[in-house]
């Protein structure tokens, strides 16, 4: 056990685990923000995904010894009003099917369209196919991402 | 117009009346603060609410609650459903807030999610439910103004008396409403009356999925809960023999470590009580990564177990099931099942002379299709909620068909059914999976072992691992044709793992003159249950890509060909018994010849085209394909659909291209495959799944407009896909697709 001090949606939080733990299980387990979504538990899925440092990545595959100093977001903290622009944008879609995956897609897409505020249907690809969508929504995610990119 | 009886009774009003005041509302609350629609910031809350009927309460303001009956898994029923109600209601959709029913049959009926019937079972009821409460206000409305009710309008929450003058809305009048007498029967709208059904309206839940609210099972929380997950046979045929805790229990954060018995001897099982391991080890601890981490330090014999047998209540009565031992491998599989195929199956039916036909016959050709076992890998995977006090339990679990389980859930803990409570979370997935909700018993098993709540949760590996797959299957088709080059008879022989893919009434039969259909299977203890459209995920795809291969034969344009056969099935139909309306199918095939430019725009593309039946509806698809890089790249699909009237247009189209975007993962790479009884995939590194950049660049869908009542569509655009993925596949390289994965397994990104 140590006691690890992260910067979570622009709050600081004092948590008491084992160091190995995770990010997604202390987001989820100590932390009660359960949007970030467990999948695969292996980097494979993208159900887990949030931001650290701005750059997308698998917290379920994140020890959270490595994350103190660094700013981290979760679909929770992805905007103020759920009114990110790649939020209205999958509002707009109406993307969702059963939405387990939808918090992951939506942090991969936000990060994305922070990079590259234009991206080709190659860049999308490349950066979307980290994230299994099991109900098959792509091509609305990828609509999606394009009008978000219009928008912001 | 059209004249139903209520079955809606006040008994069930006033019990739910009560139950909104106190009791039970206490016990769904966590569904209940997840209630959507306007958010309460843009909307304004009543300060009291006046129960009407089991599926809706009225606020003094105007602002109305649906109950949405049956649980969400992504086909958009928490949506759909309620819109049924406020059409009949009269009430603008901005004031309708969406909550989810708790699990009570006795108020809301079958409270399920399966078979594509959720529509179709629900349009009359939930339409009935919203009419006799607007009748009731209308009564109330007429009893205040002194005037004959039939002369009282209603529109978007009002009440209007044009003669006098006079208008009232729902909120105003909502308390005299509830106390009227419930109507003997009501009037529903001309379908051409529709202000809101046909009309796309948005997920109720999407500002909440977007922002990752609570919602799933696997958010669900209760003050002291602990965290429990189980350990089960690395393999089929396998059960516990003894287990050793001890390293586990020193790691930190562990409470206990148990096996559990999911049944008790000789209790009686349904036919969704499928359960290959019902003997486990389960780990209790505080978290997550804790009970993973320990679990690992677990050590547990397993055995091969005896051949055994059991009894099951299904659908055709009590029948006795044998589980056979030995631990079963993919390879001797396909043995067995090319050696059956190649024996005489049990004839399902026959029509004309097909014996003399092919033996008569100038030409045949012979062609065999398989596909493997499916894992569903719901993307949240298994868990459930349990808390068990004394003789009564709580359950919250993301579950398809919760009264199928009810009864052995209750028999498992050894108490009365009506003290099990349940609330339905939202499902990160089903596809069937979750129709099988052993995952629940052990969750309460756990709960009455360690005095305490607990969430279950199983990993992906525990997911992939644990049965319920899609079975194998196998299809031989024959063709005859005569010395003019007519096709003469059809033949299909069709067996699987551990039960046949046949539809033996379907298309093709009844418009071929020589017809026999044959099926034979083989018994396994690998653990089979529904997956998206059962059977016909196979059965379809084989057949399609036969007919492709007989219109070929025959020198005809593929689309024309079938359009041939059903112009006969139609006219001068072949035997008494065919499930299909021939008018039906030919019109999704019509339509996507049409909307695809398929006689004017083919040349230059490699196109394939199928269709199907199943589930009370009809899909047809053309899916145009590219060779780019060695990698089949699909461009286009364009999707006809038959489901009757449609409610909720964009989301329908929506959960059809999920249906063709998950027919096409599949038919290119979905496999699990088995070693000893051990699945030879655990997670996603192994198992591929398709992603964005194998997906359709374009899916283009359209419905048939033809104001039937509605019919299935979660499932019936997803068989014929595969069909249309070979024979577009068969164009662009030359080659055919007889076995499903069509491309296996390559690196999986990441
Ligand atoms: S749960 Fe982290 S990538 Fe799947
Ligand atoms: S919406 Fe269900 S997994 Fe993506």
């Amino acid at each position: 056990m140590a006691t690890i001090e992260l910067s979570i949606n622009g709050q600081q939080k004092e948590i008491d685990v084992d160091p190995n733990t995770p990010l997604l299980w202390v987001l989820r387990d100590h932390l009660d923000l359960v949007g970030t979504k467990y999948g695969c538990g292996i980097a494979q899925c993208g159900a887990c995904t949030v931001h650290v440092d701005g750059v997308a990545m698998r917290s379920c595959s994140m020890p959270v010894q490595g994350l103190a100093g660094k700013k981290i977001t979760t679909i929770e903290g992805l905007s103020d009003n759920g009114d990110h622009p790649v939020q209205q944008a999958w509002i707009a879609h109406d993307v969702p099917q059963c939405g387990y995956c939808q918090a992951g897609q939506i942090m991969s897409a936000a990060a994305l369209l922070k990079k590259n505020a234009n991206p080709s249907d190659q860049d999308i690809d490349t950066a979307m196919n980290g994230n299994i969508c099991r109900c098959g929504t792509y091509t609305r995610i990828k609509a999606a991402i394009k009008t978000a990119a219009k928008n912001s | 117009m059209t004249v139903v009886k209520t079955s809606l009774n006040r008994r069930s009003f006033l019990k739910s009346s009560v139950a909104a005041g106190g009791g039970l509302m206490l016990g769904f609350s966590w569904l209940a603060s997840c209630s959507s629609g306007p958010k309460e910031t843009e909307l304004v809350m009543p300060e009291e609410w006046f129960t009407i009927n089991s599926y809706l309460k009225i606020g003094d303001n105007g602002v109305v609650t649906i109950y949405a009956p049956n649980p969400e898994f992504g086909q958009n029923v928490r949506t759909s459903m309620p819109m049924l109600v406020a059409e009949e209601l009269d009430v603008d959709w901005k004031n309708v807030l969406v909550e989810q029913a708790p699990y009570h049959p006795t108020d809301y009926g079958m409270q399920f999610t399966g078979g594509s019937r959720g529509i179709m079972s629900r349009w009359e009821p939930l339409r009935m439910a919203g009419a006799s409460a607007r009748h009731m206000l209308k009564q109330a409305a007429a009893e205040l103004w002194q005037v004959p009710m039939d002369e009282i309008e209603t529109k978007a929450g009002m009440l209007t008396h044009k003669a006098t003058a006079q208008e009232i809305s729902y909120g105003a009048i909502a308390s005299q409403a509830a106390e009227m007498p419930v109507p003997e029967e009501v009037e529903l709208k001309d379908i051409n009356d529709f202000q809101l059904i046909g009309h796309s309206k948005k997920n109720v839940d999407g500002k909440d999925i977007v922002t990752g609210q609570p919602m799933f099972g696997v958010d669900y929380k209760a003050e002291g809960m602990m965290i429990a997950m189980i350990a089960h046979p690395p393999g089929f045929g396998m059960t516990l023999d003894s287990f050793d805790g001890t390293d586990a229990m020193a790691m930190p954060g562990i409470r206990d470590i148990f096996a559990i018995s999911t049944y008790q001897e000789g209790q009686d099982k349904g036919g969704f009580d499928t359960n290959a391991f019902p003997e486990v080890v389960a780990i209790v601890g505080s978290s997550t990564w804790e009970v993973m981490q320990a679990k690992k330090k677990l050590k547990v014999n397993w055995k091969p177990f005896a051949t055994y047998k059991e009894m099951i209540s299904g659908w055709r009565g009590k029948e006795e099931k044998t589980i056979p031992a030995g631990l079963e491998s993919s390879e001797k599989h396909k043995v067995k099942m090319a050696t059956l195929s190649a024996k005489p199956g049990r004839v399902a039916r026959r029509d004309g002379d097909p014996e003399r036909a092919f033996r008569d016959a100038t030409k045949v050709i012979e062609r065999s299709y398989s596909a493997p076992f499916l894992a569903h890998n719901c993307m949240e995977p298994m868990n459930s909620f349990a808390h068990v006090q004394g003789d009564k339990v709580k359950i919250a679990t993301p579950l398809q068909i919760p009264s199928f389980l009810v009864p052995t859930l209750a028999a498992s803990l050894g108490i009365p059914v009506e003290n099990v409570e349940m609330d339905m979370t939202r499902m990160g997935g089903g596809f069937g999976r979750r129709a099988y909700g052993h995952y629940v018993i052990e969750a309460a098993l756990i709960s009455k072992q360690v005095n305490a709540p607990v969430k279950l949760m199983y990993t992906r590996e525990d997911d992939m691992t644990n049965g319920i797959y899609r079975p194998a299957y196998h299809a031989t088709y024959r063709a005859a044709f005569d010395q003019d080059n007519q096709l003469t008879a059809i033949h299909v022989k069709a067996g699987g793992i551990p039960e046949s893919p046949l539809y033996a009434n379907r298309f093709p039969a009844g418009a071929i003159d020589n017809y026999l259909a044959e099926d034979w299977s083989i018994n396994s203890n690998i653990t089979i249950g529904a997956f998206r459209a059962p059977r016909s995920n196979f059965i379809a795809g084989a057949e399609q890509s036969f007919l492709d291969e007989v219109a070929e034969e025959l020198g005809k344009d593929p689309i024309a060909f079938r359009l041939e056969l059903l112009k006969r099935a139609k006219d001068n139909p072949v035997g008494e018994k065919n499930d299909y309306d021939a008018d039906r199918y030919a019109g999704v095939l019509e339509l996507v010849r049409d909307k695809s430019e398929w006689n004017n725009k083919s040349e230059g593309l490699h196109r394939g085209v199928a269709a199907y039946f199943c589930h009370n509806s009809y899909a047809a698809h053309v899916l145009d394909l590219e060779i780019k890089d060695g990698q089949p790249v699909v461009q286009k699909v364009t999707c006809a659909i038959d489901c009757g009237v449609v409610v909720n247009p964009d989301a329908a189209t929506n959960m059809a291209e999920g249906g063709i975007v998950d027919g096409i993962g599949n038919a290119f790479y979905g496999e699990l495959t088995f070693e000893d009884g051990v699945p030879q995939k655990n997670n996603f590194h192994e198992y591929r799944m398709i992603r964005m950049s194998e997906a359709p660049k374009e899916i283009d869908v359209h419905f048939v407009q033809n104001g039937i009542d509605p019919t299935g569509l979660g499932e019936p655009p997803f068989p014929p896909i595969f069909g249309a993925v070979a024979n577009a596949m068969y164009r662009a390289t030359g080659k055919r697709q007889y076995n499903q994965p069509f491309l296996g397994n390559k690196e999986v990104l990441g």
